[in-house]
């Protein structure tokens, strides 16, 4: 499996909608520790080394 | 005399003495508050039908200045319907690429425009007090015909005594005041609206802290016509967002987000102004083309509602019953959906063809459609304003990522613009009876498609039709009635079934027979024909049980 950087998620506006919400009450070192979190979780669901690997790379191009 | 808030683009309906002025109260089926696009749809559609509407005005005229630039495809369908479709399509710029930028960057271009086989456009820019005069220029070609239209203009409504059964109206006009009686009060008043007031009723939902500067500027220049959208400018006092949008007359619509705490008159000091626009302008290759300021503004956005569209015998319609946000250009569009829902059950429970508990409907479809648009543009307006240092850090995370991937662009959010609501699972909805498409689902309204000539919603015109596709309707039936509502038959037999009508209607089921409503949603569908099963569905669709 490679890394999908095409649309996947259905109703990207209530996905993002309840990503901002998640921090919503949240200080900046709060947030920032609930990010890690998630990241961690999400990459732990991804599982396949190369596909982390790929994302790690993705997100740094900016 | 009435107050003069406003100056008038276009004197349409100047004020004229009628005899009722002086006479005792003279009593009115429908009559409607507000003539601004909502007020005018709904006149023009009941008086289509044959039921008589009063409209009052408080001024003579459209007022200067546009607010709605954005007509969206589906209420260019209803427009259609009208008889005034044609002309907003003459006049109107038709657009379908929209840009976003990031500061100095492009972060992706969008395309409105996927599907072939559609009457109309997307969308349109159209300044709307065209839209509006259209609108009226058409209610007189029907009022020539015989049309039961009135609009009696610097007619201000200045008190409202509500009998339950029927409502009285103190107005006031430039010689004195009179009363009126309605057995329906239609409130088109607009988001102020002086009805809501009147009656004591809330308007409660969220106040975005932001100001938006709004210049019209008339120019000639070669900027494409497409929408062009920054994040962040990277031009001189752009605010946070700006906006560069093509309308008819060489006139652009730019927009400044300006933030929250503003000197508004220091704001709209035309030198300023032009300040602002000079560097946006001149920010693609350093000229700056010669324009003039026609109309500037600034706003601030509310997105709220009523909680209920119906109060006895008065129900609200457009900004008067529910207010956005412009990111999605839901405005103007919804309310003439408003319109569209509600002047088909009017007209039917005034002729006392179907029991007022219609009206109902027309309050649970459209609040529906009302939290629907509220939704989005509420989170447009969160994307574009993030409202903390981590939703900020997500946005800009957001658009970095969209210039270099495909998947983060849908997540980009410079307003989701206008589609009709579907209307799944609300009470008039009859069976679902056929595998089909889900576009064409009960409570949806009626994908258009090429028919013969033309397209298919031009077939399903005036009251409730009967789709056959491929249908083994008796070629003696002309029509299926029920009490006192028939529903017309539109046979469209196999070999004239078009490619496009086939995969929005049929998908893989040979036949079909779509029960449609007179605003085009559809109301039942099944995969043969059963008179009995289509009157049942009848009633239901006119809230008979
Ligand atoms: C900056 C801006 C941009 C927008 N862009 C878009 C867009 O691109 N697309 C879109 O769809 N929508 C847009 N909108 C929204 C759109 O302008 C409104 O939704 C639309 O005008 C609502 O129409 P209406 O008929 O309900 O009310 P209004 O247009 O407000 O009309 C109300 C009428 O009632 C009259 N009236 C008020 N009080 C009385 C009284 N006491 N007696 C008699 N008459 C009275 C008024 O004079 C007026 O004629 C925008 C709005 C703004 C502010």
């Amino acid at each position: 499996m490679s890394l999908n950087l095409n649309p996947n998620i259905p109703d990207p506006d209530g996905f993002y909608d309840s990503l901002v919400q998640a921090h919503e009450g949240l200080s900046k070192t709060q947030s920032d520790a609930y990010n890690a979190r998630l990241i961690l979780v999400l990459a732990n669901h991804i599982g396949d080394r190369a596909v982390l690997a790929d994302a790690l790379k993705a997100a740094h191009h900016a | 005399m009435p107050d003069v808030r406003y100056e008038t683009a276009f004197k349409l309906y100047p004020y004229e003495k009628v005899a009722a002025q002086d006479t005792a109260p003279v009593r009115h089926p429908v009559v409607i508050v507000g003539g601004g696009p909502i007020g005018m749809a709904l006149a023009l559609d009941l008086g289509q039908r044959g039921t008589p509407a009063l409209v009052l005005d408080d001024h003579d005229g459209v007022g200067l200045g546009s607010r709605a630039i954005c007509f969206a495809k589906r209420t260019l369908e209803i427009a259609d319907r009208l008889g005034a479709g044609q002309a907003m399509l003459d006049k109107g710029v038709v657009w379908n690429v929209g840009r976003v930028f990031h500061g100095d960057s492009s972060v992706f271009d969008f395309n409105l425009l996927p599907e072939e086989g559609h009457a109309h456009p997307a969308f349109i820019n159209l300044q709307q007090p065209y839209f509006e005069k259209f609108l009226v220029d058409q209610i007189r070609v029907e009022q020539a015909k015989g049309a039961p239209i009135e609009i009696r203009g610097r007619n201000q409504v200045t008190g409202l005594h509500d009998h339950g059964d029927h409502v009285t109206l103190d107005i006031n006009t430039p010689d004195g005041s009179y009363q009126i009686e309605a057995d329906w009060l239609i409130a088109c008043d607009g988001a102020r609206s002086p009805v809501r007031d009147f009656m004591g009723l809330s308007f409660e939902g969220r106040v975005f802290e932001d100001n938006f500067l709004i210049a019209d500027v008339k120019m000639k220049a070669d900027f494409p016509t497409e929408r062009w959208f920054w994040f962040e400018p990277p031009f001189e006092g752009a605010g946070q967002s700006a906006l560069l949008h093509k309308q008819p007359d060489d006139i652009w619509r730019i927009d400044f987000q300006l933030g929250w705490d503003i000197d508004r008159a220091k704001e709209l000091d035309p030198d300023r102004i032009r300040t602002r626009v000079d560097a946006m302008l001149g920010s693609r290759d350093g000229t700056i083309p010669d324009y003039a300021l026609e109309w500037t503004s600034i706003y601030t956005f509310q997105c709220r509602r009523m909680e209920d569209f119906r109060h006895g015998s008065v129900l609200f319609a457009g900004d008067s019953a529910h207010q956005v946000s412009p990111f999605g250009a839901r405005g103007a569009n919804s309310g003439v959906q408003d319109a569209d829902n509600l002047a088909w059950k009017l007209d039917l429970v005034v002729k006392g063809h179907a029991p007022e508990a219609l009206l109902d409907s027309y309050s649970t479809e459209r609040s529906h459609g009302a939290d629907e648009n509220i939704l989005n543009s509420t989170r447009a307006t969160d994307f574009l304003t993030p409202k903390s240092e981590t939703s900020q850090i997500f946005r800009n995370a957001v658009l970095q990522l969209a210039q270099h991937h495909a998947f983060a662009r849908p997540l980009v959010n410079s307003g989701r613009l206008s589609v009709p609501c579907v209307y799944d699972e609300m009470p008039l909805n009859g069976p679902d009876k056929l595998h089909a498409p889900h576009v064409s689902r009960v409570g949806a309204p009626c994908p258009d498609a090429p028919l013969g000539d033309g397209y298919v919603l031009n077939a399903l015109v005036g009251g409730f039709t009967l789709l056959a596709l491929n249908a083994d309707v008796p070629t003696e039936v002309t029509g299926v009635t029920e009490a006192d509502v028939t529903a017309r038959v539109v046979p469209v037999p196999d070999d004239a079934i078009t490619d496009d009508l086939r995969a929005r209607y049929l998908g893989d089921a040979k036949s079909a027979v779509y029960l449609i409503r007179p605003d085009q949603h559809v109301a039942a569908r099944w995969a043969d024909f059963d008179t009995a099963s289509v009157r049942a569905a009848l009633r239901t669709a006119c809230g008979m049980e």
